[in-house]
């Protein structure tokens, strides 16, 4: 697995931007700054949680996705849905309505993402049977996840369960089941609905995987939209009959909080939302926790049903997809085709180790990073600790790690300029140039429009 | 590189944040991820035995590019018989202290497996003394 190449689903639109710093504020592994007036990323520290593009007030973050003509490029397009998506509709909106909308929209056949996870669900409890020495074993679910845990607690990559998450599966399903009825690999594209950045992501540069099943990614906003409109203005199209229910109850919950930890036998927690995760994962990282067997863990509030690219309230979505699942039937038997393909998908169920990438470290060099981290403590005395973020880093203690390591300049602070203006080391002029070098020169016009 | 701790007697709130600073310094100088998993487990033992038996104490972590080098100093009941104090199970921790998870005796013995030294040195109605030393290079 190659750690330098990572690819994000986020992105930040130069044009837009307006350098307000909201996001800097509140992403969770300090990846961002403002500089010239607009919000940069450090890649290599963002994790895909989507925080920034939750608080960012003008639009300005959006997540990169395929143009959705590209689906006819193929003669076969399979939607790979996550059983979210169909959380979303008012409850009026009957199931059939919104398959049939899918399929109108160009899709040649849907495949529900969460098909997987019965099989999935068996593997996990011989899995954590056969790894009694990785307690806890954290769950590969969720992507961002992941990536926090090899950025942020290295020490616990050891600790993930190298289990292919449901997506995958499916993906590896649907395109067996495709090629064994005869289809040609090459005119089959399988495009997955994404609820979130983290899973593009994931398929764009998989972790602990060679390469991804999936040929496209179609944010779930934009599917969302065209289906509604198609369900709220058709009235000519007959509805498809899907054919019964393709999962079970504990499938339809999987991807809500609860949905995999209430399964694991043993003493099994799930915690969702990325500070929430921080926090646990710190305390388990010093050994405080002992005992616990299984972490599900998710980066969004209220899980998936939570993802930044869902349209409905993520309580509503959570509800519904509870309330949908009785009529489920809990049979292995009533679960179509997967089971099949069982000994198929089985032999391709591992991933390989999922590799530390540690970017907490001020130098690779441990002396080096020494003499960073005294100038950091020496630059952190002088500064005011009001984390007011002026200076263009999130914080102060961030801002003395960026002046140790030569990306930011003392002179950025505010607090230091005052003092220096007054000692005449620093003109107003001069100053004022410090501060038009972070937050750009329009914001510094007297009648800004 | 110094580092210096103080730790509150009987705030089990706060039990664990000298361990959690010193694991941030550590990821920062790029210590190797399962030795910065060894030096916190025992850093943390440490701390919350002072904790739970001493009357307030300190923490004074001194980190070179071979080795971490920890004191944890307290002023307590001291330890009467180390040797016992060694052996698995063996706890002088209240009631109370059990309850909330604590005292299970295994601190000593776990701060052990997990440091290349440990020298403790106690007095009895004075204090105790834990030096924890880690070996930074992987042989």
């Amino acid at each position: 697995m190659d750690s330098k190449h990572f690819h994000h689903a986020l992105k930040i639109s130069d044009e837009i931007c307006i350098g307000c710093s909201h996001c800097m504020t509140v992403c969770p592994t300090e990846a961002i700054r403002v500089r010239n007036g607009i919000a940069i990323l450090y890649e290599n520290r963002c994790v895909d949680c989507g925080e920034c593009f939750k608080a960012c007030p003008v639009s300005a973050i959006f997540i990169d996705q395929d143009d959705f003509k590209r689906i006819q490029t193929y003669k076969y397009r399979i939607a790979l849905v996550p059983a979210v998506f169909f959380g979303q509709f008012p409850d009026e909106v009957s199931q059939n309505q919104i398959y049939t909308a899918i399929l109108a929209n160009g899709f040649t056949h849907i495949y529900e993402v969460e098909m997987g996870v019965d099989l999935l669900l068996e593997e996990v409890k011989t899995y954590a049977k056969s790894h009694p020495e990785k307690k806890p074993l954290i769950s590969s679910f969720c992507p961002a996840v992941i990536r926090l845990v090899q950025v942020k607690f290295p020490a616990l990559t050891e600790n993930i369960m190298l289990l292919k998450p449901p997506l995958d599966i499916t993906a590896l399903y649907c395109r067996k089941e495709l090629t064994d009825q005869g289809i040609n690999p090459a005119e089959i594209g399988v495009f997955y609905i994404t609820p979130c950045a983290a899973k593009i992501a994931a398929i764009k540069s998989p972790v602990g995987e060679d390469y991804s099943m999936i040929t496209g990614v179609i944010n779930m906003d934009t599917l969302y939209n065209k289906v509604y409109k198609f369900i709220r203005t058709d009235r000519s199209t007959n509805p498809v009959v899907i054919p019964k229910k393709h999962l079970s109850k504990t499938a339809w919950q999987w991807t809500l909080t609860h949905g995999e930890a209430s399964h694991v036998p043993g003493r099994s927690l799930a915690i969702d939302e990325i500070h929430n995760v921080i926090e646990f994962l710190e305390k388990i990282e010093n050994d405080e926790i002992g005992d616990i067997d299984f972490l599900e863990l998710r980066a969004c509030d209220e899980s998936c049903a939570g993802g930044v690219l869902l349209s409905a309230n993520r309580f509503l979505v959570a509800e519904r997809l509870r309330s949908y699942s009785p009529l489920a039937k809990d049979e292995i038997s009533e679960k179509g085709n997967i089971q099949a393909y069982k000994d198929y998908l089985l032999r391709r169920i591992n991933i390989q180790a999922v590799n530390p990438r540690s970017m907490m470290n001020l130098d690779e060099n441990m002396e080096e990073a020494m003499r960073k981290m005294d100038k950091s403590s020496q630059m952190l005395q002088c500064l005011p600790l009001t984390d007011c973020g002026a200076c263009g880093s999130p914080n102060c203690q961030a801002f003395a790690n960026d002046i140790a390591l030569g990306e930011a300049d003392i002179r950025q602070c505010i607090f230091i300029q005052k003092n220096r203006e007054q000692t005449g080391e620093l003109t107003p002029d001069e100053s004022l140039e410090m501060l038009k070098s972070i937050w750009g020169n329009n914001k510094f016009f007297s009648n800004r429009k | 590189m110094r580092f210096e701790y103080t730790i509150e007697a009987g705030n089990f709130t706060k039990a664990g944040d000298a361990s959690s600073s010193f694991k941030k310094i550590l990821k920062q100088l790029n210590v190797d991820p399962q030795i910065i998993k060894r030096i916190v487990v025992s850093l943390y033992e440490g701390e919350v035995n002072i904790v739970a038996h001493a009357n307030g104490g300190k923490v004074i972590c001194d980190v070179d590019t071979s080795r971490v080098h920890m004191q944890l100093i307290d002023i307590g009941p001291g330890i009467p018989d180390i040797a016992k104090a060694m052996q698995a199970g063996y706890s002088t921790a209240s009631a109370k202290v059990r309850e909330m998870g604590f005292g299970a005796g295994m601190g000593l013995q776990n701060i052990k497996n997990n440091a290349d030294e440990l020298i403790i040195k106690s007095e009895v109605g004075v204090g105790t003394q834990l030096t924890i030393i880690v070996n930074l290079n992987k042989e």
